[in-house]
């Protein structure tokens, strides 16, 4: 038999009273794979998940682990864990007993449940943690437990829902580091939810962006960056600059937007009714000074540097260009002539169409 | 000037110095001393413990204290186990409106005053009352049944009594359960029994012992339900001290007797607390 995936979902819909929070999702997680849903508040995908974790039923549609079906199957009997927003460690028991816990319920007797939970707290780097209470842990750790409460049953699966949410951002970028690594060395399937999307984008294999109870698009990181099939996805995944405007001359896969000031951006995208927008991502964006910089960029924007947003790596100039409307973000140049930019400098800004994304508005 | 904050401290807690003083402090030494005076000849008396002594030569009064402990125990078991599920679901299913309007449910019988409650029982279960009537249409009973005046009729009715007093505390223990600690409890493989012992129960726990505490003590010192519902085959601890100090105008006796139950209720409660880990300043923090 070809070897199932670790999960199968077809078709899957769930409606509560008259809201249909999860729309026909269908999509496979292969075994080892890190898969996220990465969507906005609200998009249904912590539905989607406790569909899966067995907290709530599918109005329709079929939900397989392994190719078995899951559907009737209670939560305890799933071969899925899930860690928890909250972590949901339990207070009233120490750091072995949490982990142990699940061992427990299974039918393994104490002294190898004991033996198997100081292996993984081993290995999840909490060696000698097995006594200590759960509330002298810090967050990071509380983490750790959360994850290896799961892994060590060793499910076919582990089912996240945004558990860096609660941590401070230094923590937060260290543990998607850690939590890759955990995942790699298990090799065990993860589903990972979040709405942050740097999140999403570091730590998965594949990425699949969810908004109001569909999936837009399911790819690999860099293709929803690159490549976003819809405008959902174009505007929700990553930093970009966006403009709406009229419909002009639509080509086979190119496009050009007519802004209401009158000029026009042109870029690629198949567009048939009459408004469209179009976006552009701040790094996409060259800067020259010299008013006749840029002479083979057919988007080609004069203004000023109204702002500089400093932020390491990340940084980015907001540039009013009166043709635009909008101010344009762009990346601050570190490097080369334009390194120390200043607010009030006349600047050119322009780009290729290949770099322009246009999609019906 | 400003007057120094110890000052301020005394005024705040003088309402609950005089309070405690006057009610509780000055009757117990009063009844302390009272307990320990026997009498030598007609209102002549003299320090000595024929009081204490007279309890325990006496079978009648130290059965009676004993049942009044063991039935008392009982009454607590039974009531925690009645409230429990409701409890449960008031703080777990039911949600909004709802939630409120069962609580209310729960609170209404106790705008009536106990004894007025207790009649309604007798109602019920007199032999010439609602469940008696009932039973003989149905074809159940060839003529009246005598319900009142058992100890099951006792229990009934001081479990009754001590409900409220019981799901209050369990509904605060309970609503401060994270939903998700009970959803991790499943989903890690645990069954419903499981969840149920190794996380409800224990996070419930000091809502569960200041329940049983706050029951087996109003049950302890019940007074009007097992005489009503019990007759005089109700036989209360309660009912000997009302005897020594009313019926028979013997307050030192009395006295005694009253001591000896606030010992008695203060050693389960102690033993209770020992046996479920639990301390009464947590306890008291829940309740």
């Amino acid at each position: 038999m070809e070897s199932a995936p670790d999960l199968d979902l077809t078709s899957v819909s769930k409606r509560f009273d008259d809201h249909l929070a999860v729309d026909d999702v269908s999509f496979v997680v292969s075994p080892g794979e890190f898969f996220s849903i990465l969507g906005p508040s609200g998009c249904g995908k912590t539905t989607l998940v406790r569909m899966i974790a067995g907290f709530e039923e599918p109005s329709a549609g079929e939900i397989r682990i392994r190719g078995r079906s899951v559907l009737g199957v209670p939560a305890n009997r799933r071969p899925c864990n899930m860690v928890f927003q909250s972590l949901a460690l339990f207070p009233m028991m120490s750091v072995g007993e949490n982990i142990a816990y699940g061992l427990r319920c299974h039918g393994v007797g104490k002294a190898e449940a004991a033996e198997r939970t100081g292996r993984m707290l081993d290995r999840v780097g909490l060696p000698g943690f097995a006594d200590r209470s759960v509330a002298t842990l810090s967050g990071g750790q509380r983490q750790r437990v959360a994850i290896a409460r799961c892994l060590v049953l060793e499910p076919t699966l582990v089912l996240l829902d945004e558990p860096l949410g609660a941590l401070d951002l230094k923590l937060r970028e260290q543990m998607k580091l850690e939590l890759k690594e955990i995942q790699a060395t298990f090799n065990t399937s993860f589903v990972y939810i979040t709405h942050d999307q740097s999140e999403a984008l570091v730590m998965s294999d594949r990425v699949a962006v969810m908004n109001a109870g569909r999936f837009e698009q399911v790819g690999p990181p860099r293709e929803l960056y690159h490549h976003p099939a819809t405008r959902f996805v174009a505007g929700f995944v990553g930093e970009t600059n966006q403009w709406t405007g009229e419909v002009l001359a639509p080509a086979f896969g190119s496009a050009a937007v007519r802004l209401p000031s009158g000029s026009v951006i042109e870029g690629m995208g198949t567009v048939d009714g009459h408004r469209a927008a179009s976006f552009v991502r701040p790094e996409a964006i060259a800067l020259a000074t010299d008013p006749a910089g840029l002479p083979d960029l057919p988007n080609r924007f004069a203004g000023r540097v109204s702002a500089v947003l400093f932020d390491g790596a990340n940084s980015s100039l907001l540039i009013d260009a009166p043709d635009l409307g909008t101010p344009l973000r762009a990346a601050l140049p570190q490097a080369g002539p334009l390194a120390g930019i200043a607010v009030g400098t006349a600047v050119v800004a322009g780009w290729t169409p290949e770099a322009t994304r246009i999609f019906p508005a | 000037m400003r007057p120094p904050r110890g000052l301020w401290l005394l005024l705040l807690v003088a309402p609950a110095i005089l309070w405690l003083g006057c009610l509780v402090v000055l009757p117990h030494v009063e009844i302390a001393i009272l307990s320990l005076s026997e009498r030598i000849a007609p209102r002549v008396y003299a320090f000595g413990f024929a009081n204490y002594r007279e309890f325990f030569l006496e079978p009648l009064y130290w059965r009676t204290f004993a049942r009044t402990a063991v039935l008392s125990i009982l009454v607590t078991a039974l009531t925690l186990g009645l409230a429990f599920p409701v409890a449960l679901f008031i703080a777990r299913a039911a949600r909004g409106r709802t939630k409120s309007i069962l609580f209310l449910f729960c609170l209404i019988p106790f705008w009536v005053s106990e004894l007025v409650r207790t009649l309604g029982w007798m109602i019920l279960l007199r032999e010439t009352g609602v469940v008696s009537a009932f039973l003989q249409k149905l074809g159940l009973a060839s003529g009246p049944v005598e319900l009142l005046y058992n100890d099951g009729a006792v229990v009934l009715g001081l479990v009754y009594g001590g409900l409220l007093f019981m799901v209050v505390p369990l509904v605060n223990a309970l609503d401060s359960l994270d939903p998700s600690l009970v959803e991790a409890g499943y989903d890690l493989g645990g069954s419903r029994a499981t969840v149920l012992s190794r996380i409800v129960i224990p996070h419930a726990m000091p809502g569960i012992v200041a329940g049983s505490v706050v029951v087996f003590m109003l049950t302890v010192g019940n007074f009007a339900t097992p005489v009503l519902l019990g007759g005089k085959n109700g036989l209360w601890f309660t009912e000997q001290i009302y005897a020594q100090f009313i019926t028979r105008f013997n307050w030192p006796q009395g006295s005694a007797f009253g001591f000896l139950l606030l010992a008695l209720s203060s050693a389960i409660v102690w033993v209770g607390l020992k046996l479920s880990g639990q301390s009464l300043g947590r306890t008291l923090r829940q309740g």
